[in-house]
């Protein structure tokens, strides 16, 4: 491993001992790091473990209440506010810095463009913004415009920015959360090229699979504790998982009770389309877990959207208990008992500058008026319920949603969703970018309500989740279900055959 | 009176953020302690109900206005909408006279296409807001201009006159006093002590409230947003119809001049009184305060020859901009990292 011929380097950016509190709180506890030249060092750890706060003290974002910060060997105080940018230290948020309007070229070259005399130097911007991305192999024309990019794309344009800024220390938060498999390839061959450059990189993911393929050492946070700094050669990722959690991960997945194949079906599909579905036909039956698998794009999101009414469809038929039903808005789909969970729990899933009470009664308001007037009280005491079953875990309930963990909001999304008290929830993506802890949680809150005869269909791009939840799976490509798998079908192989379109059934239901 | 009747329980529900509350509570007392000193005569008893009843135009637009931004939109044609709406007030009753008299019958009928005229205007903006889907600055914007020249064309370029026999059974609306108050400051009281509540009490304030902080998680948690939006602009229009139908008997006339530059003043109290401009968080208690600020800047400088009043624009723009700034510190503070 390289890490081995590194071991004698002097380490690039090096946390002493650094302890950080807000105000009241403490969030690090005397914790070490250090990331050297031409290495991968993952920072990993269950939400709230201190990872961002860590990351944000190496950016210069935060200065640390106590310890001290080496650079090149030299204790330093690191400029706030992102300007240790200037030093080789770049920070990519997890939410991309990039100008949506402007294109590739002037987003590179954003406050230190080229100029002659006082007219901008566009030719040799767009030169050197070209020479840059072929370096890093990325087809992009300089002229696109980044709202025109996919995210994988936007990223890759973060990364040729930092770049482009002679980066000495890249610091990634997540940076894998939302891309697809193949873009994770992508980007982990950049992330080859960047180390042969000798730039050291903070890599944090909640991806084990991940850091075990490229992270060179690995440390591990739990509750503002350095916990370990190992090579990742030596941990298996079930140790990292141990370690994160700090108990035995033995049971991610909760057991897999058979459903009732007469239970009776509460949602069928027939026959629909929209711009982006083809025709796709399937039954939901009482107490079932169905899976909706495929690739990014496959028209899983679209096809929940149209039936829940938030997006209208061309054709088709919803029956709802045999009912033909057609919602012309969510709150009609609500009222029927189908609810849908959106996979972008920021831009669409809980509003980020309030708190956690307005956020947890606004899907299901109408059940918290009382003669016109807001039931505050109830409101208070659904707040209550909610945080219990659903062990969110806020460090006080005046704290804005946005300023909460990923795992928290997620877990607050789901308490809203549930107030409206679902027949069918429709579950997108349910553990996009949370901690293992977390997910093994969620998980188990979909089995609950399963067994309490609710019916759930999870949408999701992470196979593992698919095959250890679901009773059955459908498998989307190109806006069409291609098959159906269930029972000890239901493995990595042959949904991959279905999602690729190696295999397709013949149209059934 | 007002101010403390609706700045209170605001303060119950935003405990943590007392400075931001609070901010123009004080700004206020500020103004009225300078004005005291400078001419004992500005607490007296007429000066103050005089104020009361200058701030009750610009304080009941500025309602109808919070709902508006709180729900993420803008309406810049109040001012406009107050004058076209004046004018054909004027215009109906004066043509009433022969068949109804000048009786209080024909002021009713006034007062009621008044109000049908401004959830009119308010429904038009707010429809091409949300179903046209045009921006509300270009909407309204546009709106301004069209109401504006129309109120000159009613008038033929000149002034639009109330019928003087109408003017005597109309003018108490101003000029009478009910309880010790003038009925504007009434009006006033009234359109406070609803608006709060409906903004705060009800799942319309809520609604506009997610909408203003995202209209995608409105739409995703089941809010009609479309339609909320609309009763936003209905609401703006019904507050200048309300403004309206007690300016008119002040002087009983509407002009291409009427309602200048009132769309500003009422975003510019809105704006001091602590609801954020991008929507998502609005506070009507504020909004009052900042009509009160506002009227009372006017006040002091006609007061005073301290200050010429020509320069009232430059103390009111001055206090915009300081409020604001204000409030930008204490956000900042706010900020805190994950839990």
């Amino acid at each position: 491993m390289p890490s081995h011929e590194n071991s004698d380097i002097t380490p690039l950016l090096c946390a002493d001992r650094v302890s950080m509190s807000f105000g009241e709180v403490p969030v690090l506890f005397s914790v070490s790091f250090d990331v050297k030249a031409g290495e991968v060092h993952a920072l990993i750890g269950e939400n709230g473990a201190g990872k961002s706060t860590l990351m944000k003290i190496l950016g210069g974002f935060h200065q640390p209440t106590s310890g001290r910060i080496l650079f090149e060997g030299e204790p330093t105080a690191l400029p706030p506010f992102g300007q240790s940018e200037a030093l080789g230290i770049v920070l990519i948020h997890q939410e991309l810095n990039l100008a949506e309007q402007m294109t590739v070229e002037e987003n590179i070259f954003l406050g230190r463009e080229h100029s002659r005399s006082i007219f901008l130097d566009r030719k040799s911007m767009t030169e050197l913004t070209r020479k840059y991305l072929a370096d890093m192999g990325v087809d992009i024309s300089p002229s696109t415009r980044i709202s025109d990019l996919s995210i994988a794309e936007k990223q890759m344009v973060e990364i040729v920015k930092a770049m482009s800024r002679d980066a000495k220390v890249l610091i990634m938060d997540e940076p894998t959360a939302v891309l697809t498999e193949a873009e994770t390839e992508l980007f982990f061959r950049q992330v080859e090229k960047l180390k042969a450059k000798g730039v050291a990189i903070v890599f944090v993911s909640h991806k084990l699979p991940e850091v075990k393929k490229i992270a060179d050492r690995v440390t591990i946070l739990r509750d503002g504790q350095w916990i370990a700094t190992k090579s990742t050669s030596d941990l298996t990722m079930d140790a990292m998982a141990q370690m994160m959690v700090g108990r035995e991960l033995s049971n991610l997945y909760p057991p897999k009770n058979e459903t009732d194949v007469d239970a009776e079906i509460v949602l069928a599909v027939r026959n629909m389309r929209t711009s982006e579905i083809n025709d796709v036909s399937f039954d939901l039956r009482k107490g079932e877990i169905l899976g909706f698998s495929g690739l990014v794009g496959s028209g899983r999101t679209a096809l929940f959207e149209a039936i829940c009414g938030i997006e209208p469809f061309e054709s088709g038929e919803i029956f709802v208990d045999g009912v033909s039903t057609h919602f012309k808005s969510v709150a009609e789909a609500r009222d029927a008992g189908i609810t849908y969970l959106t996979k972008d729990r920021k831009g669409k899933g809980l509003l980020l500058q309030q708190t956690m009470r307005p956020n947890l009664s606004l899907f299901a308001l109408p059940k918290f008026v009382k003669n016109f007037m807001m039931d505050t009280d109830a409101e208070e005491a659904a707040l209550k319920r909610g945080i219990r079953r659903f062990d969110i875990r806020a460090r006080d309930p005046k704290v804005l949603v946005g300023d909460m963990s990923g795992g928290n909001q997620q877990k607050l999304l789901l308490a809203k969703t549930m107030e409206c008290e679902p027949r069918i929830l429709i579950i997108d993506e349910p553990t996009r970018g949370i901690d293992v802890g977390t997910k093994q949680q969620i998980y188990h809150f979909i089995a609950a309500l399963a067994a309490d005869g609710m019916s759930v269909i999870v949408i999701s791009s992470e196979m593992p989740e698919i095959i250890g939840v679901c009773h059955r799976v459908a498998v989307m490509r190109e806006g069409r279900i291609t098959g159906f798998v269930s029972g000890s079908e239901i493995n990595e192989t042959e949904i991959v055959r279905y999602a690729a379109g190696l295999k397709e059934a013949p149209a059934h239901v | 009176m007002s101010e403390n009747a609706a700045a209170q329980p605001t303060k119950k529900s935003w405990p943590e953020i007392d400075f931001k509350t609070l901010g123009p509570a004080i700004a206020l007392l500020i103004l009225c302690i300078i004005g005291y000193s400078l001419n004992s005569a500005f607490l007296s008893e007429g000066n103050v109900t005089n104020l009361l009843t200058r701030s009750a135009f610009i304080g009941i637009i500025a309602i109808g206005a919070t709902f508006v931004i709180t729900a993420g939109g803008i309406d810049l044609s109040v001012g406009s909408m107050a004058a076209v709406i004046a004018g054909l007030m004027i215009i109906i009753m004066n043509n009433a006279v022969d068949t109804f008299g000048s009786g209080v019958a024909t002021v009713l009928i006034g007062c009621g296409c008044s109000i049908i005229l401004g959830i009119g205007a308010g429904w038009i903006n707010g429809v091409l807001t949300t179903k046209g889907k045009i921006e509300a600055f270009i909407v309204t914007l546009g709106t301004m201009g069209i109401y504006r020249s129309l109120v000159t064309y009613f008038a033929d370029g000149g002034t639009l006159s109330l019928d003087f026999a109408i003017r005597g059974t109309y003018r108490p609306v101003y000029y009478e006093s009910f309880f010790g108050l003038p009925i504007p400051v009434w009006v006033f009281i009234a359109v406070s002590i609803v608006g709060w509540v409906l903004l705060n009490r009800t799942a319309f304030g809520r609604f506009c409230t997610a909408i203003g902080s995202s209209e995608a998680v409105a739409k995703y948690s089941a809010i009609n947003v479309d339609r909320i939006k609309t009763y936003t602009y209905i609401i703006q229009g019904l507050c200048v119809a309300l403004a309206t139908i007690i300016y008119v008997p002040r002087l009983g006339s509407a002009s291409g001049s009427t309602g200048v530059l009132w769309e500003l003043e009422a975003i510019a109290a809105v704006i001091i009184g602590g609801t954020v401009l991008k929507g998502g968080y609005g506070r009507i208690g504020g909004t009052i305060l900042g009509a009160l600020i506002l009227t009372t800047i006017g006040n002091i400088l006609n007061f005073t020859d301290l200050i010429s009043n020509y320069l009232n624009g430059t103390m009111q723009g001055l206090i915009i901009i300081i409020a604001v700034w204000l409030q930008r510190g204490s956000w900042g503070k706010n900020k805190k990292t994950k839990t």
